[in-house]
């Protein structure tokens, strides 16, 4: 097998973009990270989504998007794995490269999540939860990860003012990233007044509704200095997906995520490195709860104390182990299919030292994890940045 | 519509049919042919009591299509006593009667309703244990 690097990475604005369409959200990410790698084609398209034939009305989006940016005649395919869809194209892009099959990939992410009535939104997030068990019982994706933090909150004993660090650090980092959904700060008084959806969660613990696309090119590592101008080139170090039951109550413990637990060690093992070697992880924050499960699962804090890391401040920019660097799900936004490629351009920013106010000084090692449902499936990827 | 859909789940939705393990003696709901416990085929099927207690809960405010008559509701994880947990919807229960622990039993209800003139899902909910009954 070949080691893949990243060389180019591109990005749209997040936010509520009714000026343009899926196919247009796709080519403007796409063309940037063809631009950033100095490329004019490529062998291969993979684009992750979830929901453009729910919400679009528009199935076959790879093909569809290739042509639309100049590259028709090369292969292209969607691939989808709920909220996870992103990082599951870039795990067939990964795999595309390093088996020989493809030199130059590019891999997509895109939602287009605002043209619809907020409630046909809704359930087409639910399509991620069990249709038979869960959804068919009134359940909503919000209500499954409300149910997760009451039992957190019940287990531990901490309150809901405990998770306030977490969509905090993620609106103070969104601050500095010009493609960010909400730029403003919130404060702990905003957080403990905000209007409640599914108790405990309330709306600043929810990752919003929104439209956006990101993209990245994968070379081989060997080739990758025929690549853009960057003076640090990105290696994907490790690239794992691990699942778990798509219904909660099907787990033995909710309040583990095991499917964490297994892509990241396996990540770890993959890369030759602990969680002690990440200098910043771009973690799955669409609800608050999530951050704190996602934290104990892969290492950084024992069961039942993910939580004193948003108190410790060990989250932060300045802190030991940063998270959503660049605002995260809750405020750069979570175009759910094309979130998995935010997290690895955002990563790719930081390895390179392009965050800008951001730029967090030692960033060598970046993790990235993309969830699908609620814990159901999950991808890891590991990045390097090297001289 | 989806007919056959709901026809398929019938047993389960209306008298919480699920099935037993021979090879470890697990329940399993729902029901799925491969033993979630030791993972050998468990074809057999049973009927769960009903009991249980509230794992966690939730409100529904802001009800999925098809729920909108019934919303607000309380969604919640049911800890079965024979071992499965499931995802259902609390019934005849004061909210500030809900916690976590609650003893609980399951009811027959309507679930969800397609429109005017759609089809009605009915299926299993749950209350609040009545003590004499279950003595
Ligand atoms: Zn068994």
């Amino acid at each position: 097998m070949r080691n893949v690097a990243i060389v180019g990475i591109g990005q749209t604005p997040v936010g509520e973009l009714w000026e343009k369409s899926i196919r247009h959200l796709g080519h403007d990410a796409v063309v940037a990270a063809m631009h950033d790698a100095g490329i004019e084609t490529a062998d291969a398209l993979y684009v992750g989504n979830m929901l453009s034939g729910e919400l679009a009305g528009q199935e076959h989006l790879a093909t569809l998007i290739a042509d639309f940016v100049g590259l028709r005649g090369i292969e292209a395919a969607k691939v989808e794995a709920a909220c996870a869809s992103g990082a599951a194209a870039l795990r067939v892009g990964v795999m595309a490269v390093a088996s020989g099959q493809a030199d130059v990939v590019i891999v997509a992410g895109v939602e287009k999540m605002t043209d619809t009535p907020i409630d046909e939104t809704t359930a087409g997030l639910a399509l991620a939860a069990d249709q038979e068990y869960e959804v068919a019982e009134g359940a909503t994706f919000v209500a499954l990860n409300a149910m997760l933090m009451q039992r957190y909150m019940h287990e531990y004993g901490v309150s809901h003012r405990d998770f306030a660090p977490f969509p905090i650090n993620a609106h103070a980092n969104a601050r500095n990233n010009p493609f960010a959904m909400f730029r403003s700060p919130i404060t702990l008084d905003k957080y403990e007044k905000a209007t409640v959806i599914a108790p405990p969660i309330n709306i600043l613990d929810s990752s919003p509704v929104c439209d956006g696309a990101a993209a990245v090119v994968l070379v081989p590592l060997e080739r990758a200095r025929e690549f853009g101008r960057h003076k640090r080139i990105v290696r994907v170090a490790a690239s794992v997906t691990a699942t778990d039951t798509i219904a909660i109550h099907d787990r033995r413990d909710p309040l583990f995520l095991e499917a964490a637990y297994l892509s990241s060690q396996r990540a770890y093992a993959q890369a030759g490195l602990g969680p002690e070697d990440i200098d910043l992880f771009e973690l799955h924050d669409a609800f608050s709860i999530m951050s704190v499960l996602s934290l104990e699962a892969c290492g950084f804090a024992p069961r039942g104390r993910g939580i004193e890391l948003g108190q410790s401040g060990a989250i932060t920019l300045g802190g030991k182990i940063p998270i959503t660097t660049m605002g995260g799900l809750k405020a750069r936004g979570h175009p759910v299919g094309a979130t998995g490629i935010y997290q690895v351009v955002e990563a790719v920013q930081q390895l390179r030292g392009e965050a800008g106010a951001n730029q967090l000084p030692h960033a060598h090692v970046a993790m990235t994890q993309n969830i699908g449902g609620s814990g159901a499936t999950i991808i890891t990827h590991i990045l390097v940045g090297e001289e | 519509m989806h007919i056959a859909r709901n026809w398929r789940v019938k047993h389960q939705r209306y008298s919480l049919t699920g099935e037993i393990c021979h090879h470890c003696g697990a329940k399993v709901f729902p029901p799925r042919d491969v033993c979630p416990e030791c993972t050998q085929p468990a074809y057999e099927p049973v009927r769960l009591s009903g009991l249980g207690e509230v794992y966690s809960f939730t409100t529904v405010y802001e009800a999925p299509t098809g729920f909108e008559a019934q919303a607000p509701y309380h969604l919640a994880l049911i800890k079965l006593v024979e071992g499965p947990m499931l995802t259902a919807q609390l019934t005849d229960v004061d909210p500030n009667e809900v916690r976590i622990g609650m003893p609980v039993e399951m009811v027959t209800r309507k679930l969800s309703q397609e429109g005017d003139e759609g089809l009605i899902q009915y299926g299993y909910k749950f209350r609040p244990r009545i003590q004499a009954k279950a003595a």
